[in-house]
């Protein structure tokens, strides 16, 4: 069963679908869902909402996860001189991305280079070290003219980085972030063909995460979900990195806590990883969680919110590493708290 | 259109005091529209066609950026903060207007080094007056850019062109569109400036199917400006992606279509540094496909924002293709 | 309704002993909660706690109610969230809220539901050199000491997550009170009053708001949830009106203490609405009550959410003005208190839904 997920994983890491342009990834992800749930439908603005209907008595009580399929990348500005210059789409590291080869989405795609400017090609205060990406420029290897006919301003520039595995447990590409999450969220609709639960499940592939959580906000206003949980990657332990702030990969998800975070969802999500032996730290978010969580928290008169975290390697890289026991527990957890959902757990989640 | 734009771009409008450009469009849309109603924010809805099956919402900002008192000084000076984006650099040497018509000179203090930049903390304003008793504002009083419109040639020169311009294409639209198969909800709205205030309310309120923002952009086409594809006299507009928006990919592709259908010429517009309306419109609710059409503009908030005139019929034109043509988008990109 | 006392009684003075020494950080406001929830709920028509801890209080004043009006005040206060425990069992923490990391050091904190007393701990200057004592000390490099001595035995006390604030103990100095978290337990000891006394001819929907000094949080799904015609902020700004250095005028005072309640015409998030603010000079001016208007710019109130939610709510700003918030202690003038109590009793007593309209 862990199939479906790992090669619906494998296809999205080597398809665009950057914010506001998700269509590709949005296609392959409703291929996925289309036998695990009972509707789906896409909202306005792109998001893809899947219901898997419980089996309680109605009107039933429904939980939101939340998986973000947008991913970063860049927009063509302006053609110079047969280059590209472009914007950001998401936030990018500038070091990473000299001599990164990407895919520019023009009449028809095309491979090109991100490239650094010579020195002498920069303002002077600029030639010393990380040029901006407003400097950086996209070659595709074609003559100005030709560039003219296929390119135009508002195409779209995604990485083009081949993914590979190391040994038996890490997948490495770009686009992990978050496709690695709407992975698990499959995972556990999987699992869930299996098993009985009483509340409704909406299982959404938001929209627009990495730029203005749009997608979460206006998928959590529609549907008006009991509660919501958001699936993200967090920052996986690395030499060099604080401790506290990031997580063994391995080791399995994080439970985030502060006030993003409902107490009573956390406390069920810790109580849901204790009953299928899925090891879960607690990861302190002292202000916001830096999730679709921000957005589902205040969608109209406030919803109970937690966060589940899958440790990620070398984050909004073309190189970002995870690990698919991580995935798996994730999934399983999900399953095990959505099933686990007693009829009257709203009313346990009320604040003194 | 130019007599419109004068007239317009002249009224005295910063965010919260739109009071006399509001008065202006009634003046300029009653019998075009089925309803005029105000919002509790202060911003103006005119409908047409409310049978319309689909609700578009097309969004000009009426507010323009402006400084408030912060402070009167014994002597009569006044200090002040901003309202909206500002660089104190454009501000030295030009007048302010306040609501009673009162006009002031923004000084600067003597600098050591004129070659360092200006910051706010180094102007005031200068009523002619000399104590705090004489002086005609207190604290808390707006005022905005003053200045007269000018043409040359087919450029033409104003305080406020962002966003009065955006509000001419969308009264002109409204003289000019004789069928339209939509609701078209024209949405006059206040405080864009600091932070899309009125749109957001308004946008909830008429709850639309889809939004179009009318506002000005950058351009790239001044010594060493910013690296931007869009010049004046190119043509609208069609906004991509600024700063806060991802305009719905199947509205563009429409926009495109209808502009060359036509035969307006277009420019495709990607801007780093800057939103429009269009942003708040999208996330209203359940969502809101948007998009803008931007009229291009040189030295946008500044006392002396420069439009082409051929670029502000041509969003006349592109606007009325649009809203008098079906708008069906498909699936989401 | 009798108005309120001009003059702070002792039962006054407790409550707001009892607010500002409760730890209750963004995100965590329970116990701040369960004091606003035992003064109210005797005297309210309806109380409810939503999903992200906002209390919700209804009460009808004497006479015809001729408006919902929605009255807030935001329970949390800026402090610290413990999020890890070191070998040596030292606390590392992180900020919530806005503080500066200058009045962090060598400080005694409370930690925890059970307020382990605890102190932010600086190398003796004896030890130091030049040099050093001249750079900021950055959170990152500090930690909170509960007097543990190992891992093991912190842990047993102490977890990730739990909050910190200054161990702050409220005094009262002649005609003003010195305190932590004044911001903003002065707007909810105000608002407690106006539940337990309340104006006139409206419905008063009261919301004790969570989550302010994180973004606007808790406000903004109250705002939704009310649906008010109008809405009055209570919050505490500061008064930055100590001498400069230089003799200079100081001309960034944003308020003055003593110089009374201070109503705002703008801030970074909000422009008054124009009816409401003149209604609420006015209101100040013909009741004798004295008044300030706070700086415009920069800062935020939970109006700044409240004004712009659903199809718009026109909104206003009040406060206290207190020095030195968002840190160990700040002070407040008592008379400058009790005038806000005054003037938001008045102004909401003679509103109508004539001061909301626009042209």
């Amino acid at each position: 069963m862990g199939d479906v997920m790992l090669t619906l994983l494998k296809d999205l890491i080597r398809l665009p679908g950057l914010s506001g342009h998700e269509r590709p990834a949005q296609e392959r992800i409703q291929a996925a869902w289309e036998p695990l749930v009972d509707e789906l439908s896409l909202s306005p603005i792109g998001s893809l909402h899947a219901l898997k209907r419980g089996s309680g008595a109605a009107p039933r009580p429904s939980v939101l996860v939340a998986t973000h399929m947008d991913a970063i990348g860049m927009m063509v500005s302006m053609l110079d001189h047969g280059l590209l210059r472009v914007a950001e789409i998401g936030g990018l590291e500038p070091r990473v991305l000299p001599g990164q080869p990407v895919t520019v989405h023009g009449r028809r795609d095309l491979p090109g280079l991100l490239v650094q400017p010579p020195a002498h090609a920069l303002p002077a205060e600029d030639r010393k070290g990380p040029v901006a990406v407003k400097y950086l420029m996209v070659d595709i290897g074609l003559p100005p003219g030709q560039v003219a006919r296929l390119v135009r301003p508002g195409d779209l520039v995604s990485f083009a980085q081949e993914p590979f595995e190391q040994g038996e447990d890490r997948l490495v590409g770009h686009s992990l972030d978050n496709r690695a999450s709407v992975a698990a969220l499959t995972a556990c609709l999987v699992e869930l063909q299996q098993r009985t639960h009483l509340w409704d499940l909406w299982a959404v592939a938001t929209a627009q995460e990495e730029e203005t959580l749009g997608g979460a906000l206006t998928s959590a206003f529609a549907l008006r979900p009991t509660v919501a949980i958001a699936i993200d990657v967090t920052w996986a332990r690395a030499p060099g990195l604080p401790e506290h702030r990031t997580f063994p990969m391995g080791d399995g998800p994080t439970n985030a806590w502060g006030p993003n975070i409902h107490p009573g969802v956390h406390q069920a999500l810790k109580e849901a990883a204790g009953r299928v032996e899925v090891p879960l730290a607690l990861e302190p978010l002292p202000a916001h969680s830096g999730t679709d969580a921000f957005a589902l928290q205040i969608a109209g008169e406030g919803i109970p919110t937690g966060v589940l975290g899958i440790p990620l390697l070398n984050m909004h890289t073309p190189v970002e590493a995870v690990s698919i026991a991580d995935i798996r527990r994730t999934g399983r957890l999900l399953a095990e708290f959505v099933a686990g959902l007693p009829a009257d757990f709203l009313q346990t989640l009320t604040l003194d | 259109m130019k007599e419109l734009l004068r007239r317009l771009t002249e009224a005295y409008g910063p965010s919260g005091h739109e009071d006399e450009v509001r008065d202006l469009v009634r003046q300029e849309v009653k019998g075009l529209a089925d309803s005029l109603t105000v919002s509790s924010m202060g911003s103006l809805h005119a409908v047409v066609n409310p049978q319309g099956k689909t609700k578009v919402m097309v969004a000009a900002h009426m507010d323009e950026i402006g400084l408030v008192v912060s402070h009167i000084d014994p002597a009569g000076f006044a200090r002040f903060q901003m309202i909206g984006g500002l660089n104190p650099q454009t501000l030295v040497g030009h007048r302010a207007r306040f609501a009673n018509g009162i006009r002031a000179v923004i000084g600067i203090e003597d600098q050591e080094d004129w070659t360092k930049q200006a910051t706010l903390s180094d102007l005031y304003l200068d009523f002619g007056v000399s104590r705090a008793a004489d002086c005609p504002v207190r604290i808390g009083d707006i005022g905005s850019f003053d200045g007269p419109f000018v043409e040359n040639g087919p450029r033409l020169i104003a305080k406020a062109m962002d966003d009065r311009v955006g509000v001419a294409v969308a009264i002109e639209t409204m003289r000019r569109l004789r069928r339209t198969p939509h609701q078209v909800q024209f949405a006059f709205t206040v405080q864009e400036e600091v932070g899309l205030r009125g749109a957001r309310t308004s946008a909830f309120g008429l709850d639309p199917d889809v939004g179009i923002a009318l506002d000005v952009t950058r351009t790239g086409d001044t010594p060493k400006g910013p690296k931007m594809a869009v010049e004046l006299g190119k043509g609208p507009a069609i906004k991509v992606k600024d700063s806060n928006l991802l305009s719905d990919p199947r509205l563009v592709e429409l926009m495109v279509r209808r502009a060359e259908a036509a035969r307006v010429p277009y420019q495709l517009e990607v801007l780093q540094g800057g939103t429009t309306d269009a942003s708040v419109i999208q996330l209203t609710r359940a969502g809101v496909p948007s998009g803008c059409i931007s009229i291009p503009c040189r030295y946008v908030h500044t006392p002396s924002e420069m439009v082409d005139l051929a670029d502000v019929e041509g969003a006349v034109k592109l606007l009325s293709a649009i809203l008098s043509r079906p708008m069906d988008l498909g699936r989401p990109a | 309704m009798p108005a309120p006392a001009a003059r702070p009684a002792r039962a006054h003075l407790r409550l707001l002993q009892d607010l500002t020494e409760a730890i209750g950080v963004s995100g965590a406001e329970g116990p701040v909660r369960a004091i606003v929830r035992k003064q109210v709920e005797p005297h309210a028509d309806s109380v409810k706690v939503d999903a992200l801890g906002n209390l919700l209080v209804t009460r009808r004043g004497a006479g015809r109610a001729r408006l919902r009006v929605m009255v807030s005040a935001h329970t949390d206060e800026v402090g610290m969230m413990v999020v890890s425990v070191s070998s040596e069992g030292l606390l590392k923490f992180e900020k919530v809220g806005s503080i500066d990391d200058r009045q962090l050091l060598g400080k005694p904190v409370w930690v925890g539901a059970d307020r382990l007393p605890g102190f932010i701990g600086a190398k003796p200057i004896h030890l130091m050199s030049d040099d050093e004592t001249e750079q900021t000390v950055k959170v990152e490099s500090m930690s909170i000491d509960i007097g543990s001595g190992s891992k093991t035995a912190a842990e047993a006390k102490v977890k990730p997550g739990d909050r910190a604030t200054f161990a702050t103990r409220f005094r009262r100095m002649g005609p003003s009170v010195m305190a932590k978290a004044l911001d903003n337990r002065l707007g909810v000891a105000t608002l407690i009053e106006l539940v337990q006394n309340p104006p006139d001819g409206i419905e008063l929907l009261a919301a004790f708001t969570v989550q302010e000094e994180v973004g606007l949080r808790g406000a903004r799904v109250a705002a939704f949830s009310l649906d008010p015609q109008a809405a009055l902020v209570l919050d505490c700004t500061p008064a930055n009106d100590l001498p400069t250095w230089d003799g200079e005028e100081n001309i960034a005072y944003n308020t003055r203490l003593g110089s009374g309640p201070a109503i705002y015409a703008a801030d970074g998030r909000t422009l008054a609405h124009p009816g409401l603010l003149e209604h609420f000079i006015h209101t100040a001016e013909s009741e004798g009550l004295p008044y300030q208007i706070r700086q415009p710019g920069g800062g935020a109130t939970d109006a700044g959410v409240i004004h712009v939610a659903r199809a718009g709510i026109p909104s206003l700003s009040l406060s206290t003005p207190a020095r030195y918030p968002h840190s160990a202690a700040g002070i407040a003038s008592l008379a400058d208190w009790r005038d806000t109590v005054r003037l938001a009793h008045a102004a909401l007593s003679s509103l109508t839904e004539r001061t909301l309209r626009r042209s």
